[in-house]
């Protein structure tokens, strides 16, 4: 055990019960066990349903763990102290649409006992890192997918949070959307912040990320540093993580290799 | 205490935006017409019977506002997901109960005030009196009674499938036991056993919401209720009130989120 981790999980398993009878569980994370130290971004990959966000929704105290454990901070996830330090930005942005982007931090920022000028200050520095200062007393309904997403990274950092945790943050935004997002996370990876991110933008994470984990069917294939994986599996990372879950192309790959997943595959089947 | 706080202050500020106040400013009107009208009428007998009317449309309206506001409270918050940012933050679930029913009591209570100002003002312009103490006392009650509506509320919000059917039924329980609460001992004595004691153990076990309607000081103008007892029945709603949120606070923390 790692004595700078800040992000501890042990064991973890979580099962969903059926609703039918009859039916059995459907075991969403596998015995899981991941570390992230202070100061890392870590990069939490996987295809659709390999357990990401329940991992995620178990370090939030969302859903309890089946067995095993996850801390925060080295405090248990079921406690609601752990989540002091954090900041999070959900998959989608759901907030207050009668709130104005001021208003929404205001109300966060009062769930963090913060007030007075402390608070002011907190909300102006969101507001800059984010460039929604301009349009900061417009209503929420009126703000573009890519306004919520950065409004939703504002309300994330708005107790200047040790722990970031990005449930795949550039999700169905435009390029430029995407960079805005990228260049904020590279602005906290400097500023010593601890990111926890999943998503299925492997160059993104590429670029960003210190350290990568893979899950599939629930369960951690690989973790480590990209360059390490990289040159273990001496491929990039889009054809280890292909390979790692047990992708099998059903097209054969086009005449003298196509970029992308099909040159991918082509690779995988040399 | 602060972020209940903030979550109440969240529910009045919602109530604000989206409008419900002119809901309320809207009734507020229709009863001062009504209150004006009696004008048209001649005799005590006619203004006190107009009187005991808008009485009653305030009492609906307000019950009406404090169940609707309360019961879409919980089910909006899982509907647009607006629940998840909110529980990532320091706060339990408990906290989220307590702010969401402390929101929608207070809003409630605002409203309280309004109507009743307004009907004060109107009584007092055209009978040149107002009862000060007993108009105090019927909103003050009114408001106690609506602490346990809006506390039953939320726990149906809980229970029931969807907002609509929430109101629905505390509508329907809000209304018995307004109409019938205070005879079900009554009945309960000309029933064989065992419905006796069921029905002896519903009347005693229900919060018996008609104790605070005191509109009948105001309209026939006596005197007011002793304190004491004024002091009694809100310690009454307030332990129904707390026993219905805790009963939801307990609630919501066995269900999962998704």
């Amino acid at each position: 055990m790692r004595t700078d981790s800040i992000l501890r999980i042990e064991e973890l398993r979580v099962e969903y019960r059926s609703r039918e009878l009859r039916q059995p569980a459907r075991v969403a994370v596998r015995g899981l066990n991941l570390e992230v130290a202070a100061g890392e971004v870590f990069g939490f990959l996987g295809p659709n349903g390999a357990g990401k966000t329940t991992t995620i929704n178990v370090l939030l105290g969302f859903v309890p763990p089946t067995s095993g454990a996850a801390y925060l901070f080295g405090v248990d996830v079921r406690r609601p102290i752990a989540r002091q330090r954090i900041g999070y930005l959900p998959e989608q942005t759901y907030y207050y649409r009668f709130l104005s982007a001021e208003e929404l931090l205001r109300f966060y920022g009062r769930l963090f006992q913060l007030a007075g000028g402390e608070l002011d200050r907190r909300v102006v520095a969101a507001l800059r890192l984010v460039d929604l200062e301009p349009v900061r007393r417009r209503p929420l309904r009126t703000y573009s997918k890519g306004m919520l997403q950065r409004i939703g990274l504002a309300q994330a950092l708005i107790n200047d949070p040790d722990l970031l945790i990005l449930d795949e943050p550039t999700s169905g935004l435009d390029p430029v959307g995407r960079m805005k997002v990228r260049e904020i996370i590279q602005r906290l990876k400097h500023e010593g912040k601890t990111v926890f991110f999943s998503s299925h933008e492997l160059g993104e994470v590429e670029t960003v990320c210190d350290r990568v984990g893979i899950l599939c069917g629930g369960e951690l294939k690989a973790a480590g540093r990209v360059t390490d994986l990289v040159r273990e599996h001496q491929a990039n990372l889009e054809q280890v993580f292909l390979r790692l879950i047990g992708y099998t192309p059903a097209l054969p790959p086009a005449e003298g290799g196509v970029p992308g997943v099909g040159g991918a595959a082509a690779e995988i089947r040399r | 205490m602060s972020k209940v706080w903030a979550l109440a202050g969240l529910v009045v500020w919602e109530l604000y935006r989206r409008k419900d106040f002119y809901v309320l400013f809207v009734l507020t009107a229709l009863i001062t017409v009504l209150m004006g009208s009696a004008g048209l009428l001649h005799g005590v007998r006619a203004v006190r019977y107009v009187e005991e009317l808008c009485l009653l449309l305030i009492w609906i309206s307000a019950l009406v506002i404090a169940v609707t506001t309360t019961a879409r409270q919980l089910p909006a918050e899982r509907e647009h997901r607006t629940l998840f940012p909110l529980l990532a933050k320091p706060v339990t679930r408990t906290e989220v109960i307590l702010g969401k029913a402390l929101g929608c009591w207070v809003a409630t209570g605002l409203c309280l005030v309004v109507f009743y100002l307004f009907f004060g003002l109107v009584s007092a312009v055209r009978e040149q009196a107002w009862p000060l103490a007993s108009s105090l006392q019927a909103l003050w009650l009114h408001w106690w009674m609506l602490a346990v509506v809006v506390a039953m509320s939320l726990l149906g919000s809980l229970l029931f499938a969807t907002p609509a059917a929430n109101a629905t039924v505390q509508f329907l329980v809000a209304g018995g036991i307004l109409l019938v609460g205070r005879h079900l001992n009554t009945v309960a004595l000309g029933l064989p056993e065992p419905g006796q004691t069921l029905i002896y153990g519903l009347y005693f076990a229900i919060p018996h919401l008609e104790l605070f309607d005191v509109r009948d000081l105001i309209v026939h103008d006596w005197a007011p209720v002793p304190w004491w007892a004024c002091a009694a029945a809100t310690l009454y709603a307030a332990a129904y009130a707390a026993a219905f949120l805790v009963l939801a606070a307990v609630t919501f923390r066995r269900q999962p989120l998704q």
